[in-house]
Formats: C-alpha cells, structure tokens, sequence
C-alpha cells in the first residue's frame, strides 16, 4: 500500500497501480478517455490530466496523465485545482471541434462517454468558428454502424481490435488531424469480436447496426441478468428489451467468464425472440395439417387426455435449461427419459463429465484461461466452438510479454510498453485442428489433421510426459518433432493450459487432452495445471448431468419407439440429433407428438400438440457451462401471449395429473430445489444465485432504469387505462424501476448505471475495485473442482493411423464449425443470417486436382444415402483424404464423423 | 400581555378587511363564455411541426419522452431510406399530460412546440391518446429557419458528408496532403 | 300549544333546520366567495341555489361503501349520532315568546349535554374508520372538545346569573332592557370561540384538517354517510348561531317586526359572522389551539365569572334588581 495525496487529502492505494486507476477506485471522477481496465494504459488522449507536486513546498507543479502514472509512496497530485481542471476542459473542447452535433440522431446519445466525460469537465461552448472536418463512413458489415465524424481518436478501437483481438483489418489511416478509423476498403469487419467496439468506443463511431435501425436509449430498456445461449462457455449478458421486443444485448461483466467482452454471435445472436414466425398460442393440429390455436386451459386438458392413455416418453434438450430438463424428467420417469443430445456425443459429454468429476486437473475459468503461459488446443477450433475463449487465449500469449515487462519493472498496463518490449515474442501456443484456425497467426506451431491422427499426437505428447504411458507407434518425423516441442513448453510452463472438447467428436482426442493434463499435472506445474473442454451448447453440461445409465440414448428411443404413445420434445429438433431417417421413423409410429419450443422447427411441425415456450431471454434457468459453473438467467421481459418458460408448462402439466412430485411445486425456486436435491453434484446449483426471496437492502432489484421514460403512453393506444406493472414472484427482480441496483450479488445485475456516468464506464462504480470483481461476488456457481487424485476412467485407446493419403474416390468426413450458423437459434437471427455461408465442403486442392474441381464449383456429395448439393471450397490446410463439413448449418444434415464421402457432379457456380 | 392584546387586535383587523371585499368586484372571469386572451407563445398542448423542407422535424432522439415529469411519451426510432431517423409511432397520453412544456424544452430539433389550444376534453379517456398523425401540423411553428440536418453532421440523401453548416469537405484519406 | 301542534312544530323545526343546513352548504359557498373575489356556485338554476339538489343528488347517489378494515356498526352508527344530537339541541331554542318545542327550567344545561354529545360521532367515526388519519382526526376532536366544554359552559353562567334561570324563554325575557351582549361580552367573545370550536368549523376545524389528516376523522366517509357528517356541522352553526342571538342578543325581542322574524335576521347575521370568520382567520396550530383555550379563553371565563358575581352582588346589595 501507498499513501499518495490527491487535493492535499491522504489517500490509502495500492502499489504498482496507476494515478487514474487509483482514483477511480476512490470513487473520485477523473475522466478518461483512452484508458480501458482491460487493455491498460498509452496516455492518447489527455483526459486524465493532474499536477503533480515534487513535494510540499511545489508549488507549481507539473501537468501529467493519471493513467500513465505510477502510483508512488508519498505522490502528491492536483485533481481539482484551477490548472489541472482547465487543463481537461481544454482537451474536452479540442476533441470536440470537429463533433458533429448529432446527438439526437446518434445511437450513443444516453450512455455516452463523451457525453458524459463533457458534462463532467463543465465544457459547454464551442468556440472554435472554423470548418468541422468530416470523413466518409464505411459499410462494415451487418453488425457494425460506422459514424466516423464521431470520432475523438482515442484509439481504443484500433487497440481492442488489433492488439487485444489480434484483428488485421480496422486500422488508423492517415495522419494528423485525418487520423480515421476504418477497414482499407469497406467491407465486413472479419474478427468475431467485432461488435464489442459498440462498448469500447467512448463515443458513437461504431454502433449496434441492428440497434441502429429500431432505436431505444439505453434508459428506456428493460432489462435483466441474463446469460448467453450461444455456446457452452455461459458468457454473461444484459439483453434489453422495449415495447415486447429484444432490442439489444450488451455484455455483463463477470470476472471469471467474460470480463468485459463478449463475441458476436453472443452479442447478435439472440434476435430470433423477436422472430414473427415463434407460435404465440398453444396450437393443435387439425385434419387439414395446420395449427388451431387452443387457450391454456384446453392444451393443458388435452395434454392430460393424452397422458393419462398409454405410454409416454420424453426428450430433453442441451438448450433447455436444468430445471426444464428436470421436470420433464420427473413427469415421465427417468426411464423414460432422453436427454436429447446425439448419441456419440452424449458419449463424449459422459467421459468429459468423468474428468471434470473425477479428474485431478482444474477446470479454468476464462479468467484462468488468460494467465496460461503455455497453451495446447487438441482438435479443437475455438473460435467458432467456444468463440470468447478464443480471446482469452489470445490475452494469454502476452503472458510472456508481462512476465518480460515485470523482469524490466514495467507495470503490466504500461500497455504500448509491454507490447514494444516483446515485440513478436508470445507464450507457446499450439494449436491441432481439423483445418486451419483463426489463432494460427499467434501460435507457436498449428497442425492440421484428421481426429485420430490429433489423437495420436496428443498421446504422443502424453507419453513424452508420463513415462508410465503407452508410446505411440508410426508417428511421423514432423508429428514427433513437433510432440517433442509442445511436450518441453508444456513441461517448461508454470500454468500450463490444454484445451479440447467435443469438435473433432472424436473420444481419443478427448482421453489425449485428458492424459496430457493429467501428466502435466504430476509435474512441476501441479495444481496449476488447467484443462478446458469446449462443449457444444448452452446446458449439454447440464443435460448431461441428469443424464444417467436408467435413462434412455437416441437410439433406444427409436428402439421402443413401438410402445410410445406420447412423446414430449422439449426446446429440441431432433433432426439435428439423429439421421433425417430414424427421426422420421420415430415420428410416423408415434401418435401423439408434444412439442414444446419457441422456434418452429421440423420437429415442430410434425406436431399434434405445440405449446409455445419462452426463450432464454424470456425466462429464468440454470445453465451448467462448459467451466461446470452453474449461472441462473432471469427473463428480461415477460413473454407474451401464452408463451411461458418450459418449466411453467410442465408444473402445470404435472399438477394437472396430479404426480406426488409436483405436489410442492409453485415457483421456480422450487423447482431448482428439487433439481439441486435430485442428484449430487447438482447440489451447488441452487448457490448459482440468490432465490426470490432475497432483497437489496429491502428492495427488488428493478429491471428498468430511473429514467425509463413513456409508461403512461407506451400500451395508451390499446387501452388507455394502465394495467398494473407484472409482479414477478420467481425471481428477485421487479418489472419496474423501483428497487436498489447497487452491490447486490454478481448474478443480479441487470444495468450499469450511476450518478455522471451513463455509459457502460460506470461499471467500475459496481466492482470491488477498478477492473476487478463485482462488489456483490462474482456471479455463477462452479459445480466442480478438481480432487487431489484422480479416479476418472483410464482405458485410453490410441486409435490407429488410418489410411495417410486419399484413396481417390472416397474422402473421410470431418465436422467443422461456424462461429455464425452451427448454433441453432442464433443462426435465425436476421443480422447473423447475412454472415452464414451456404453449405459447403472442403477438400485439399491437391485432392480437388484429381477430380477436376476448381473452388467455388457447385458440387453434390454422397454420404450415408444422402445427397447434398453444395459450394466446393479448396483449402490447403484440410489434409488429403480427408472433407470438411460445417456441422448444425441451415441445409447440412445431420452427420457423424468419420462417414465416408463421395463427390458427384460440379461445375461453374 | 401586549403581545395577546396584538394577536387578537391582527384577528380582528383581518376579519375587517375581509368584510370589506364585500363590496370589491369578483375577479373570475366566466370561461367558457368569456375567452381568456392567450398569447401565441402560449403553452397549451404540443404539436409536432415540419422543418422548412417540409419534412418531418421529429428525429425520434426520446429527450422529449425522458423529460416528461408523467411519462406520457412514447415512441419508437425508425430510419427512413435516405437515412434520416423519424418516429414510426409518437404517442401522447393528453389523459396525463401536465402541460408543463420539458418537452418542448427538451426537444433538440425544434419538432415539439406548444400551441395555446388547452381545450382537449373527452367523454371518452380513450380520444386523449394522440398519435403522430394527430400531432402532426403542416408547418414550421415558432421557428421557421431551422433544420436540424442542415446542423447535424449525419449524412442524409440530398446533404452529403461536408454540406452541412460550417463543415469542411470529407477527407482523402489517401491523401498525403497535410 | 297542543301536544299535536307541538309535535307538527318540531317536525316543521326539524324540517327548517335541515333544509336550512342544506341551503347553508350553497350559501356558505356563494358568501366565500363574495369575500374572496369571486363568484362561488353560479352555474345551476338562478344564483346558482341549484347546486345543492346537484349535491344532494351526487352525494345520494354514490357508492354507499364500508371499508373492509372499519369496525361496520360504529362506522354506520357515528355519522347520524352527530344529526341526531344537534337536531336535539334545537329542542330547547325559543323562537317567539310561546313558540318553542319545550321550554324546561333546565334548557340550557339540555343545549350543552346535546352538543357534547356531538363528540361522540366525531370520536367514534375516527376510531371505526381504522384508518391513521381518522384515528388522529378524532383524538383531536376528543381533546378539543373536552377542553373547549369546560369554558363553554363556564361562560354562560354569567348569563345565567344575570337572568336567574336555565330557561331559555326566562334569559330572553331578562334581556328586555338589556342585550346580555353588553354586560356579558366577554361571555360572548368565549362562547363565540367555544361555539366555533365545539361546531370545529374553520378555523377550528382541527379533526378534519385536510393539509395534514386527509380528511380527519371522516376520511373514510363518502356519499350518504359523508353528508350526515356535513349536515351535523351545518346544523351545529345554525344551532350556536341561534343559542348566541338567544342568550346574547334578545333572541326574539324586537320592535315592530313579529318575534319569530327578529330571531330569524339576527340568526342570520350571526351565521354570517361565522361565515365571514371562515373566510378571514387561518387555521391555528393544534398547540395553540390548546393554550389559547386553556391559558386564555379559561382566565378570562373564570374573571368574567368572578366581575359578573361581583357586580350581580353589588348591584342586588344596591337593590338594582330584586
């Protein structure tokens, strides 16, 4: 600790912080401009301007920036004082002469630093009378609205974009008062990351385009503590919501998860709410093949009828929530019960959930992830599996360039320092992929290949770890050169970090990341080492979980599908679970199909009963991510019509035929309850957050701000009589603006708000320091932690090689991903679906040759009887032999890895 | 005592002096049937005008909805083909309306005026709801010369980056010109 | 008079007085206004005396509700307590020299046994209503009633001393020579405040206090109800309006215009009085509500009491009076 003295008043700071850092965690408002908690330090703009005193008897002092100053024992400083206060007026007034005075048209206005930072240094009057400048905005896309006129160049942009995204194309341009912010030519911004410019830029240059095009400021939101549905890393959310729809969805800080950044298919992704073609009625299907829509009561009689006669089974969903999931497991039995997820994948999420229970390796948060100093991802392409860990992993490799600027007694956020200093120098990271990866550009070595042959490297660096382990035979030269390298940087590491999951659905790759960690963790680096396992949705943790050997697979679902006279499908297609075939199958020998989603789906549409379920942004659940932290998401709005939570229409189903279990089932703290009380390791999940009965200090939690503006006009063209505000009884939080948004705990935060500072930039005013976490704990509950030794299942298999070249007729499918179209629902989204390619495949052009093909040829491939029209795309990465397939696209069916695959046709697109 | 006899003698006195208003004439003027004069800068209930283009002031920015003390604006931003943003609906609740003016106040465009028309009464509550079409006049108000876009750097279709007041060209970027 | 002629004139008194309070509520209204500048109800039929069938017919014709959480029977019975006790106190008032209801030796003491009665309805309204601003309401009343009886009925022993009797034909008749409003001011300055006070209309109107209490002990009270509650007050103003021309001002006494004509006019001009005090005087603090009545209106009662003896013994001594 140190004393330093800020207008002659002592104050108590930590050492090896900066000036600026200091005194905002002191709550004193210094505006700042450049400066980011998570991107450090360069002194740009010349807002934190303070005068610094040599000593007492100073008495004229020199101007410094309080964000490139270290805090020192015994600083004095002026914050207040005549100079310092002038000095950052005049810094407001210079960057605001060539403001465009569009406020009222500009998607910022409401939460916007600048705005703020202005008010707070008390400028007012331009009065510079020369010519504005003014730039040409870009197309950047459909995600990114481009406002170049904007701009105070703080550069923030440029250095999220590039140096903490690795981004290669929005750069400064041009010099002086030109600098200009863009793409070389316009065109879509290609870092997933992308749309958090929205928050990093202090001012309006890069804004929500959807958002853009249906307004509402931020004061007029409603919104609430959500968590994203996009991928199993669980990234935590505050979607907004006016007049019934969704309008927007920004990050919500957590320490150990997203910190301050969210990628795009989080950030975009979750429109489909607003989607004109979600059922809003229970509906049942007439002889004539369409939907009649029936009131509750009906559909809840109807259901009964069904249930009381014959046998019914049920299929949960890796999207739905636990509670959801739970009761539709308690409503049929657990006999009768499937948890919805594909078979071979159910497989690998079981041997993953061995590790994670019985393992000895921590699971890293995100958090975790970016103080790795040596990095192995196996088969794994991050970015468009898990795209946030992505980042982490690249905020990682700088860990060689901190621990270079600690040897130097550089503090870590002398950012553009650090970053000189190390130059091109990183922390190892190696990545194995089917193809190519976007973190090819940072990492040490990348390697591309089938899943076994991932395998077979992974258990080769396994084996160079742990003696005990089984070599691997018939390695090539380049496979055990480079097992040897990764070996000696994993071995070198103090955190070392593997990172696999269920991309290459192959259960090698799994037990080799498992083995390796494992070995690593015997060796000097311990406790600290780290493995993460990407997983594919939301909740397959979850779903996985109350998964047991007494419920039934895919398979043994269509099995019996002879005896079933009712099936229940909950949030779930299951044509993206199973061949077209067998689903169809299923579904003609069933007569009676419940369907209880928010999206049309084929499924769906083979219905006899649908009841129309909220989304995730309309209801609260409990998600298990791939971390194993349980975290609750709260509905933003209520949904309308009759569209309730899933968990709502199966209490009332089963209070309806009147199970025992049901009994005591009213809210939805009941139902976590019951959950957490159903299994062991589910226990902690009731700890994820606060139950409803908690208050702040006596008081809800509102979900709208102070300021939320129209409530007397906004249903006036309905009625004019205003309806009571809803009450929610399930939850904390209260559909009004009254209640205490202030130190609650993590997990219910809906808005950052406080007095002067209307942007996101506020959040600091809710952590327990500046940059670090919430004042009210970091939100989620993490189901697992290591045990001292491990007793997860150790019969690893090596797979064998495989045939090393393509045999010239037949390629061997692999699945690969989409950041933007292998999720399911946020693939529906209107700004998300202009970024989803059509189908296509790859194949290596050396393979390509052999057949007459060029890239961009519109082929038809031949797998497992099925025929697939699709655009032919050569990629040198994608190893001979072997053809890609976006896994979960629009127009891809299902598939497993490993199918052999055939090309037919092709010619010019 | 004196301090009694005072008290009781300041009673007594007002009670005089209000006897005598018996005698004063009543102020109240008989509204309906006499019409207050009221000035045209009157605040009564607010129209939305049109700038001197002729096209529609209103820029959906919502100042005008958060500064209303009843909360009884609502409306929702669109943006128009040639850029320009507009209100798809703007909603006044006139049941709520406290006729205070913030909203004139707060409005950066000079769209909202206040007009002196106060005489809004309904049998039906439902008819004091006025939508856009409603608001709408056919004129620029109070302030004739205004138009925000002529201000406002946001590009539109007939005013280029560069041809608003007071601005520059937009800048080569390519240029290595200082 | 006969026993049916009597009856026939008390239901014509009742009748008079209650048409009289609802007449009062328009004209109480148009005389504010008068003094305030104004015009007050002009609107319904000439002058506007319409306004009270107008009120009449909105105040019978509202929801006739009892508050879930009111104690039912009190909250029904307090309002026609304070009808029926004033209109009881009307008993006793000689409008001629032979037209009175009953004249009883004990006729005053009757008036202010009726009128203390009145507190029980504003009492009892307040604690039926269990509602915060009610209960207030009527512990108020209570306590200012309580205090302001003491010197009501002290300052009219003075007159009863000067006239030698509880009967009011007998005071009215002793003011032959002289109006009691002479030798008896100070009994008249403290019965006139008492008698505000006792009726609480403004600026005693402490219990009802609509700044502070809402409504005071009424506030739970609407239609028929609420007016049972305004008509009491009216016939309270009517009633000490009366009880002061007839201890006061000769009552009846008069040349040339028949009795019942006088007690009308100089009735009236007391009511006026009342109305005029509304219109001038402020509400005081509930504290100087309290020492006013206990550390000045009590003094001076009891000095009066003293000099009225003092003189009535000199002046027996001197044989003024027999």
């Amino acid at each position: 600790m140190a004393t330093i003295y800020i207008d002659d008043q002592p104050y108590e700071v930590e050492d090896g912080k900066n000036v600026l850092e200091a005194a905002l965690g002191l709550g004193l408002d210094l505006p700042y401009f450049c400066w980011h908690p998570a991107m450090g330090s360069v002194g740009a703009c010349r807002q934190c301007a303070l005068v610094q005193y040599r000593d007492e008897e100073d008495t004229r002092g020199r101007i410094v920036m309080g964000c490139m100053t270290a805090v020192t024992d015994g600083a004095r400083f002026s914050m207040q004082g005549e100079t310092a206060s002038t000095f950052r007026e005049n810094i407001v007034e210079s960057l605001m002469l060539n403001h465009p005075h569009d406020c009222p048209v500009c998607a910022e206005g409401g939460e916007c630093h600048l705005q703020d930072m202005t008010v707070m240094v008390g400028h007012r009057d331009r009065r510079y009378r020369g010519k504005k400048n003014t730039h040409r905005n870009q197309y950047l896309g459909p995600l990114i609205n481009h406002e170049m006129n904007r701009c105070i160049s703080c550069y923030r942009c440029t250095r999220f974009y590039q140096d903490y995204a690795g981004g290669k194309d929005l750069a400064a341009h041009a010099a002086h008062d030109h600098v200009y912010f863009g793409r070389h030519q316009e065109g879509t911004l290609e870092s997933e990351f992308a749309g958090n410019l929205v928050e990093v830029c202090p001012t309006g240059v890069f804004t929500d385009k959807p958002l853009v095009n249906d307004y509402t400021r931020k004061w007029d939101m409603q919104s609430a503590p959500s968590v994203c549905g996009g991928c199993a890393l669980g990234c935590n959310t505050i979607p907004g919501e006016r007049y019934g729809e969704l309008k927007r969805v920004h990050n919500r800080f957590n320490l150990d998860v997203n910190g301050y950044f969210l990628c795009d298919r989080g950030r975009y992704g979750h429109s489909y709410v607003n989607d004109e073609q979600r059922p809003r009625f229970a509906g049942i299907k007439t002889s004539n093949g369409r939907f009649d829509a029936i009131d509750e009561a009906d559909a809840i009689l109807k259901l009964r009828q069904i249930l009381a006669n014959g046998k019914v089974a049920a299929v949960g969903s890796p999207r739905a929530s636990l509670e959801s999931n739970f009761l539709l497991k308690q409503l049929v039995g657990d006999e009768h019960f499937c948890s919805g997820i594909a078979d071979h994948e159910a497989e690998l999420l079981h041997s993953i959930l061995d590790v994670l229970q019985n393992g000895a390796v921590k699971t890293p948060s995100m958090h975790d992830i970016e103080a790795a100093d040596a990095v192995l991802i196996l088969g794994e392409d991050i970015t468009n599996t898990a795209p946030r860990m992505a980042l982490s992993v690249r905020q990682a490799v700088q860990n060689k360039a901190k621990q270079m600027a600690r040897e130097m007694r550089i503090p870590e956020w002398q950012d553009e320092a650090v970053r000189t200093l190390a130059q091109d120098q990183r922390s190892s990271l190696f990545v194995t992929a089917i193809t190519e990866t976007r973190l090819d550009d940072i990492a040490t070595q990348s390697y591309n290949a089938n899943a076994d042959q991932i395998a077979r490297l992974g258990f080769a660096i396994a084996a160079l770890l742990d003696s005990s382990l089984p070599g691997v035979e018939g390695l090539s030269e380049h496979q055990q050169a480079l097992a040897k390298q990764t070996a000696e940087a994993l071995k070198a590491a103090t955190k070392p970090l593997v990172i696999s999951g269920s991309g290459c659905q192959s259960k090698s790759v799994i037990e080799a990341a498992t083995a390796i960690a494992h070995a690593l963790r015997g060796l000097s680096a311990g406790e600290q080492t780290m493995l993460s396992f990407c997983l594919p949705e939301a909740n397959s943790l979850g779903a996985s979980m109350l998964a047991s050997h007494e419920t039934l697979s895919m398979q043994e679902l269509f099995n019996s599908a002879d005896q079933i006279d009712t099936l229940i499908v909950l949030e779930n297609d299951l044509y993206r679970r199973s061949a077209e075939e067998s689903v169809n199958d299923l579904l003609q020998k069933i007569p009676h199909l419940v369907v209880l989603d928010s999206l049309p789906s084929p499924t769906m549409e083979q219905a006899n009963l649908v009841l129309p379920a909220a989304t995730i942004i309309e209801s609260e659940g409990t998600l298990v991510s791939s971390e194993g932290r349980a975290q609750r998401h709260y509905p933003v709005y209520l949904a309308a019509d009759q569209r309730a939570p899933s968990w709502q229409w199966l209490t009332k189903l089963g209070k309806s035929i009147e199970l025992a279990e049901f009994k005591n089932i009213n809210y939805f703290d009941d139902v976590a309850k019951a959950c957490a009380a159903s299994q062991p390791n589910l226990e902690g999940m009731v700890a994820a957050a606060p139950d409803a009965e908690f208050k702040n200090r006596g008081l809800k939690i509102p979900r709208q701000p102070h300021r939320y503006s129209g409530r007397t006009a906004m249903r006036a063209d309905i009625s004019v009589h205003e309806p009571k505000q809803p009450e929610d009884t399930n939850t904390p939080l209260s559909f009004t603006m009254e209640g205490r948004n202030g130190e609650q705990p993590g997990a219910l935060l809906p808005f950052v708000w406080s007095p002067g500072w209307n942007s996101n930039q506020s959040l600091h005013k809710f952590q327990s320091e500046v940059g670090g976490a919430l004042s009210g704990g970091t939100a989620g509950k993490r189901l697992f932690e290591p045990r001292t030794a491990s007793n997860h299942g150790r019969n690893y298999e090596v797979p064998a090689a495989g045939p090393a070249q393509y045999s010239g007729s037949e390629f061997v499918l692999q699945p690969i991903y989409q950041i933007f179209g292998s999720e399911e629902l946020s693939a529906r989204c209107d700004a998300i679906k202009e970024l989803v390619p059509s189908p296509f495949v790859q194949i290596n052009p050396e393979d390509a040759d052999g057949l007459n093909l060029a890239d961009g040829h519109m082929v038809t491939i031949n797998f497992a009887g099925q025929q697939l029209p699709v655009t032919l795309k050569l990629n040198e990465s994608v190893n001979s032999g072997i053809a890609t397939l976006p896994a979960g696209l629009a127009g891809v069916p299902y598939f497993t890895p490993g199918l052999k695959m055939t090309i037919s046709g092709g010619g010019d697109v | 005592m004196m301090q009694l006899w005072e008290s009781f003698w300041s009673q007594i006195r007002t009670i005089w002096r209000v006897l005598k208003h018996t005698f004063t004439k009543a102020e109240t003027v008989q509204y309906p049937e006499q019409k207050p004069y009221l000035a045209p800068r009157y605040r009564g209930r607010i129209v939305l005008t049109k700038d001197p283009d002729g096209d529609e002031r209103c820029v959906a920015c919502n100042l005008c909805a958060a500064a209303c003390p009843p909360d009884c604006i609502a409306l929702q931003q669109g943006t128009r083909e040639d850029g320009r943003w507009y209100p798809e609906f703007f909603r006044i609740n006139f049941s709520r309306c406290i006729m205070c003016g913030l909203c004139e106040e707060a409005c950066p465009t000079n769209a909202i005026q206040l007009i002196p028309d106060f005489e809004m009464c309904e049998y039906d509550r439902q008819n004091m709801v006025y939508e856009k079409e409603h608001l709408m006049i056919d004129g620029t108000g109070k302030y004739h010369d205004y138009n925000f876009y002529r201000v406002a750097g946001m590009a539109i279709e007939g005013k280029d980056k560069g041809e608003a007041e007071n601005e520059a060209p937009p800048i080569d970027v390519r240029s290595l010109l200082p | 008079m006969s026993d049916g002629m009597t009856v026939l004139f008390a239901l014509g008194v009742m009748a008079a007085a209650v048409g009289g309070a609802a007449v009062l509520t328009w004209f109480e209204r148009r005389l504010l206004g008068v003094w305030q500048d104004r015009y007050g109800p002009n609107r319904l039929g000439p002058f506007g005396i319409l306004q009270v069938a107008a009120d009449m017919i909105k105040l019978l014709t509202k929801h006739d509700w009892v508050p879930p959480f009111a104690d039912r029977v009190v909250f029904i019975f307090a309002p026609t307590a304070i009808v029926v006790a004033m209109l009881m106190g009307f008993a006793v008032i000689p409008f001629g020299p032979d037209l009175h209801i009953i004249d009883v030796n004990i006729g005053l003491l009757f008036f202010l046994g009726m009128t203390s009665l009145a507190v029980y309805s504003v009492l009892l309204g307040g604690l039926a209503s269990n509602n915060k601003y009610a209960l207030l309401g009527g512990l108020r009343s209570a306590a200012q009633m309580v205090s302001y009886e003491v010197f009501m009925g002290l300052s009219l022993m003075g007159v009863v001393m000067l006239s030698g009797s509880f009967s009011l034909q007998d005071i009215v008749a002793a003011q032959r020579d002289m109006w009691f409003c002479i030798p008896q001011f100070l009994g008249l300055f403290v019965f006139l405040i008492a008698g505000i006070a006792e009726s609480h209309r403004l600026p005693f109107d402490l219990p009802e206090a609509e700044h502070e209490l809402t409504a005071g002990f009424h506030t739970e009270y609407g239609g028929m109800k609420f007016a049972m509650f305004m008509l009491g007050e009216y016939l309270g103003l009517i009633l000490i309006s009366a009880m002061i021309v007839t201890l006061f001002f000769g009552g009846w006494l008069g040349p040339w215009l028949p009795p019942i004509v006088w007690f009308g006019i100089k009735t009236f001009f007391v009511i006026c009085f009342f109305i005029l005090l509304r219109a001038a005087i402020p509400r005081p603090r509930y504290d100087q509500l309290m020492s006013l009545g206990w550390k000045v209106m009590l003094p001076i009662t009891l000095i009066n009491l003293v000099a009225t003896g003092a003189i009535a013994l000199w002046m027996h001594d001197g044989g003024a009076m027999t």
